[in-house]
């Protein structure tokens, strides 16, 4: 983990409520796909986790949904702010338990940790699949940057307005993977937990206080002790997982 | 130059910085950031006889310049803590350390207290008398001086070591809880402990911590701090550390107005993980600024006036 300021590169709308943001700063102290930065903005005083969609030597893109007054202040940030950030928290996702082919299984704002995840996967040269799930046609985001970076890709609507009607497991069930990566909502999860076949790693989302380990705001029990989730997670293997 | 050096229960602090426990861990999350021993001391986990896992979550809300936290004293167990979190401690951290003490009845703290004396990195006992007592109708043992300092007796019979004792601000009258744990043999107090509070998720029309209410934090609650130091140490003979809402040295020069000995950092470590070293840092230069040479000479000031 480190602390420090980064420039806002751009910060653009994808959907009517989810927002891509660039910024450019220090992304040493980032390891693995599916970790997260935590954000101070002004008149708030916790910070906002948004996990990390994409980074490079110079820059992390994030997209976050604004869902709150913290998330609908950043919206409006441009290029002349920069913001307080803490980079590089959690574990992030172990791409060296996937021996195989991959399937990625996103849903809503759960899709961005899967985007650099699928650029490592396929750099390591393994076989992605890639399952976007969203509510409706008008929220999708990011099915052709996944197309881009050579990843089979599916997308379900539960609307049926693009892709596959219904969910991610409409999808899932008839895909052939060795195993999964995934990060959504629980209720997705717990479709998934139910059909899948391998072993998988799920990133979780909590209410976070520090972010970094110190505060137990956001402990989770699991078969191998307390965990906590912005520190020993966010992302917990399927064998470990108390549902 | 400026003398940061304070003495606290008969040790002498190279400046009165103290992360509050809750808010630092066992120390090891923050030694990877930076050198702890630059602090005064620290308050370590607050720790229980048996092993707890907490509240349920969500256990943390934002309000206007604060938090809300029900953790709900998880922590390993006092066994554990001496075996496995002390040793590690001992590796980044090479001062006497603040051990925090937490129970649910009269013998778990005695107990627990009395393990942690034997461990030569702790400096002082910080007891929590905030949690409820499971034999008195759940009633929080820091509410009535009787209680309260029923557990300080307990304590101080089974310890050698300072033993301090960290108040709660939910009462109507901090003072004679206070002079109770003076008078049981306390060595010193600390408060405030958090202010009990809430928020209302207006979507769902539903408490946002799942345990309904929790300890409210932060920079919102410094004057309630601030006026029961002001209050308690005038009060009592033996040192007082103070906190709530401290985030700057000026803060901490403030609560030594008021008649701290001490002062503990408490929920800006959770958004600045740098806020405890940079108080250190900057506490020379703000002293110089006010023209204060040694902080002794300012303890309790505001009293006289």
């Amino acid at each position: 983990m480190n602390r420090a300021y980064y420039d806002i590169v751009y910060n653009k709308p994808l959907t009517e409520n989810i927002y891509e943001m660039k910024l450019e700063g220090d992304t040493s102290h980032i390891t693995a796909p599916g970790q997260f930065i935590n954000i101070k903005l002004d008149g708030f005083y916790l910070r906002r986790p948004i996990s990390i969609c994409d980074y490079d030597d110079e820059t992390i893109t994030i997209i976050y949904k604004v869902v709150g007054q913290g998330t609908a202040d950043m919206s409006m940030l441009d290029e002349s702010n920069y913001l307080d950030v803490l980079c590089g928290l959690g574990n992030g996702f172990d791409t060296s338990k996937c021996n195989g082919k991959a399937v990625l299984i996103g849903g809503g704002v759960g899709v961005p940790p899967m985007y650099n995840l699928c650029k490592k996967l396929l750099a390591e040269g393994k076989e992605v699949t890639v399952i976007l799930g969203f509510n409706t046609k008008d929220e999708i985001f990011y099915e052709n940057e996944f197309k881009a970076l050579g990843a089979k890709v599916f997308v379900s609507t539960v609307d049926g307005s693009y892709g596959t009607k219904g969910f991610v497991t409409d999808v899932l069930k008839d895909v052939e993977y060795d195993y999964f990566f995934t990060c959504g909502p629980m209720p997705m999860f717990k479709a998934i937990e139910k059909i899948a076949k391998t072993s998988g790693q799920y990133s979780f989302e909590e209410r976070m206080g520090c972010g970094f380990g110190a505060c137990m705001g956001c402990s989770c029990k699991t078969k191998y002790g307390n965990k906590r989730i912005c520190r020993d997670g966010p992302v917990l293997e399927r064998e470990e997982i108390i549902w | 130059m400026v003398n940061t050096k304070v003495n606290l229960c008969g040790i002498e602090l190279d400046n009165p910085v103290i992360p509050a426990s809750g808010t630092f861990g066992f120390g090891y999350e923050f030694a990877e950031l930076y050198d702890i021993n630059c602090l005064g001391t620290f308050s370590f986990k607050g720790t229980t006889k048996d092993a707890r896992f907490g509240n349920p979550t969500p256990r943390i809300a934002e309000c206007t310049a604060g938090m809300i936290n029900a953790v709900g004293l998880q922590n390993p167990g006092v066994e554990k803590v001496i075996s496995e979190e002390l040793p590690k401690l001992a590796k980044c951290f090479s001062k006497p350390v603040m051990a925090n003490v937490s129970g649910f009845a009269i013998e778990d703290y005695a107990y627990t207290c009395e393990k942690l004396d034997k461990e030569e990195q702790v400096g002082w006992l910080e007891v929590n008398v905030s949690c409820p007592n499971v034999h008195g109708g759940g009633m929080s043992f820091g509410t009535s001086p009787e209680a309260a300092a029923e557990v300080t007796k307990a304590v101080k019979a089974v310890t050698t070591k300072p033993v301090i004792i960290k108040l709660s601000p939910n009462v109507t009258d901090i003072v004679s809880i206070a002079k109770a744990c003076e008078e049981a043999g306390a060595d010193g107090i600390s408060l405030i402990n958090t202010l009990l509070g809430m928020r209302i998720d207006l979507k769902t029309g539903k408490p946002v911590i799942a345990n309904k209410m929790g300890g409210f934090s932060g920079p919102a609650i410094k004057p309630v701090g601030l006026r029961m130091v002001y209050q308690v140490s005038q009060a009592v003979n033996i040192p007082v550390i103070g906190m709530g809402g401290v985030e700057t040295a000026e803060d901490v020069i403030e609560y030594i107005m008021a008649g701290a000995t001490a002062v503990e950092v408490g929920a800006a470590n959770l958004v600045d993980p740098y806020a405890s070293f940079a108080i250190v840092n900057n506490l020379p230069d703000v002293m110089y600024k006010y023209g204060i040479k040694n902080l002794n000479d300012i303890k309790g000031c505001a009293h006289n006036g």
